[in-house]
């Protein structure tokens, strides 16, 4: 760190100093670190004085905060880069067959009569759809037949062109074990009581009223949910909405505006990308989960206010996720409400991925962290992963909800949700809090929980290089190289599991992975008829690239070089 | 069954190349079309190695010893 003369004022502010020199991310030891300041805070920090203790990260954690991102290997790197040249090549051969008319072209082109215009059809994300992605294109957009819970039925198609197009040959791969649902608490069923429930309001209420909730749609459900959302979130009121991507993309333009700052983690889903734009703040763009680039962004937004005028900024928005869905992270949410209390900012958390996954009572983050929901002024999430419906969400305190009410788009213009949706999300989210008099919500929590480690462990011990948080239900594993992205689907689906597999536009072009969801739908046989399957396929395919073979334990002893190291 | 063995061990090395050179996802003409090429670059490599690689060791030798050994002897020979 730069910082010199003023780390040695107090013992507070050694302390703090210390919270900024952490290396975050993807160092793969950070809880060393952790473990290191929480004994360091004891030495240094009196723990009476309340903003020591703020500063002083070690202590916000309750519980180890395991997150690892393996370097990727360098002969790795190199080959995938390899590959991709000689794909491009290839690419470039196409085309020209293409141009040149000796190859028929079966994609979207420029038509002659547009030849002078500007080129549509010449960027390199076209590029890659047309002489990438398309030759590998059966490992994507599968279509089911079942639902899709712990096991889905395929329609099984096949392609005579090499992927240009696909024929359905009448039959159905049955019972695949689902690895690539958000479906973690395993409510996406369609028996049981949540579709009962939904069945009744169905012949009750229909499907839906086709007018807003500020016109005639307004049901008594709609109600309903909102209170119990607001309950389960532990907020004064909530509100929801019909999808969950215009709840981000609608929302932020209402309580952002020009003046306003906002500070977006850098790989935020494209909702609150599109709802950051769409409110024409001034953005800018913090280090993945860095608590160091979004202090500094912070210090510098408040020391230097809006460019050329220097007024200070109206609000100062900060927007994080709970858990980040490509990279299977969690957001350190103690040290981001820490600067927010610091910074005098406003946080906006989206909770898709985290609510219902997370926390000892699927509470989300806030829970898994055993924090205070009133700390984080906007509580968004969605309905559509853990409580297997579809919508969104927005909690916080009674003011906010009522300006969101009036002022927000999708609540003014969007119609109103369809009941037996929200019949669906109601009966869930009372499962999972224990309303209905059962424990099967608490249960489903829990088998998440373990089901999560679990595979994690196994996935860790067989020498794949697996991303992100011990806690996280999202298991993303490196391929990195394209032939494998393509090879890793198609043998995972020979042995009959469905996996979903992730390349460039989703992610950096060498870092593709195949990202599994854990539900708690799985059982252990599953899963460990999955392991096997990809242990299998790892060795065939040469996917074990990890080199940490043996795995630090939670108790590993801190060594001091990585404090050291992380100093500087 | 060593013929059998080896005859996997050959097919899993290739399915590796295939992977490794990401040829893997490309069409068969495609693929018959980068191992000509490879194939060819490789051939010639190992036949222009064959071919010139002993002569320029030979005369790398020779300067080499007429650097040590002889030199001076034969320049002066050379002078007069
Ligand atoms: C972080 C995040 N926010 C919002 C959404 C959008 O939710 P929905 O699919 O319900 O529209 C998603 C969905 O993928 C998400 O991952």
């Amino acid at each position: 760190m730069t910082e010199s003369s003023e780390n040695k004022t107090a013992n507070g502010e050694v302390c703090h100093r210390a919270t900024n020199g952490i290396k975050p991310g993807r160092n793969g030891l950070v809880k060393n670190h952790y473990l290191y300041q929480q004994q360091q805070q004891q030495k240094c920090c009196h723990p009476d004085e309340k903003v020591h203790h703020v500063a002083c990260n070690g202590g916000l954690y309750s519980r180890p905060f395991n997150e690892s991102f393996e370097e990727t290997p360098m002969l790795v790197a190199v080959l995938t880069y390899m590959g991709y040249g000689i794909l491009t090549i290839f690419g470039y051969l196409r085309d020209f067959l293409r141009d040149w008319k000796i190859e028929k072209c079966h994609i979207a082109r420029e038509r002659e009569e547009q030849r002078d215009f500007v080129p549509l059809y010449q960027d390199f994300e076209n590029f890659y759809t047309r002489n990438l992605y398309m030759r590998v294109r059966d490992s994507w957009n599968r279509p089911i037949c079942s639902v899709p819970g712990a096991k889905v039925d395929l329609v099984e198609r096949v392609s005579h062109d090499y992927n240009w197009t696909f024929d359905y040959t009448g039959k159905v791969v049955k019972d695949v074990i689902n690895m690539g649902s958000y479906n973690y608490l395993g409510f996406a069923e369609n028996t049981g009581v949540c579709a009962d429930a939904a069945a009744e309001v169905t012949t009750k209420y229909g499907i839906g009223v086709s007018s807003t909730r500020q016109e005639m749609g307004n049901l008594d459900r709609h109600e309903e949910l909102e209170k119990l959302v607001a309950k389960f979130l532990g907020v004064e009121s909530a509100m929801a909405f019909g999808m969950g991507f215009a709840t981000n993309s609608m929302n932020i333009p209402a309580l952002t505006g020009k003046g306003c700052l906002i500070l977006s983690d850098e790989l935020n889903h494209a909702s609150l990308v599109l709802g950051a734009r769409l409110s024409g703040s001034t953005i800018r763009v913090f280090k993945h989960n860095n608590m160091q680039s979004l202090e500094k962004l912070l210090r510098d937004a408040i020391v230097h206010g809006q460019p050329r005028t220097h007024r200070p900024w109206k609000k100062i928005l900060i927007l994080v996720e709970g858990i980040y869905s490509m990279e299977g992270s969690i957001v350190r949410l103690p040290e981001v409400i820490a600067l927010k209390k610091k910074y005098k900012a406003y946080l906006y958390l989206d909770e898709a991925h985290s609510i219902g996954a997370l926390g000892p009572n699927g509470r989300g983050v806030v829970d898994y962290f055993g924090l205070d929901s009133r700390d984080v002024d906007i509580m968004m999430g969605t309905f559509t992963k853990s409580f297997g419906a579809a919508g969104g969400y927005i909690g916080g305190k009674k003011e906010l909800i009522d300006y969101l009410r009036t002022h927000s788009h999708s609540a003014v213009y969007a119609t109103s949700m369809s009941p037996p949706v929200v019949e669906q999300i109601i009966t869930s989210m009372k499962c999972i809090m224990g309303e209905d008099g059962t424990t099967i919500g608490r249960d489903r929590v829990q088998q998440l929980a373990e089901n999560t480690t679990y595979f994690r462990r196994k996935l860790q011990e067989m020498g794949f290089i697996i991303y992100g948080n011990d806690d996280s239900p999202v298991v993303p594993m490196m391929l990195y190289m394209p032939a494998k992205i393509g090879a890793f689907g198609r043998e995972m689906l020979k042995r009959n599991i469905g996996v979903v597999v992730v390349g460039f536009p989703a992610t950096p072009i060498i870092e593709s992975r195949a990202r599994f969801c854990i539900s708690a739908a799985h059982t252990k046989e599953m899963l460990d008829t999955a392991l096997s399957v990809i242990s299998e396929v790892g060795d065939l395919l040469q996917l074990k690239y990890s080199r940490h073979r043996i795995l630090p334990s939670l108790d590993r002893p801190f060594d001091e070089t990585t404090y050291e190291e992380s100093e500087d | 069954m060593d013929v059998k063995n080896l005859k996997e061990y050959l097919c899993w090395l290739y399915y590796q190349y295939l992977l490794i050179t990401g040829i893997y996802v490309l069409e068969p003409w495609e693929q018959s079309i980068f191992n000509t090429v490879l194939f060819t670059m490789v051939a010639m490599v190992i036949y222009t190695s064959y071919v010139f690689v002993p002569i320029h060791v030979r005369l790398a030798l020779e300067f080499f010893s007429g650097l040590c050994g002889g030199q001076p002897e034969s320049t002066v020979a050379l002078m007069n």
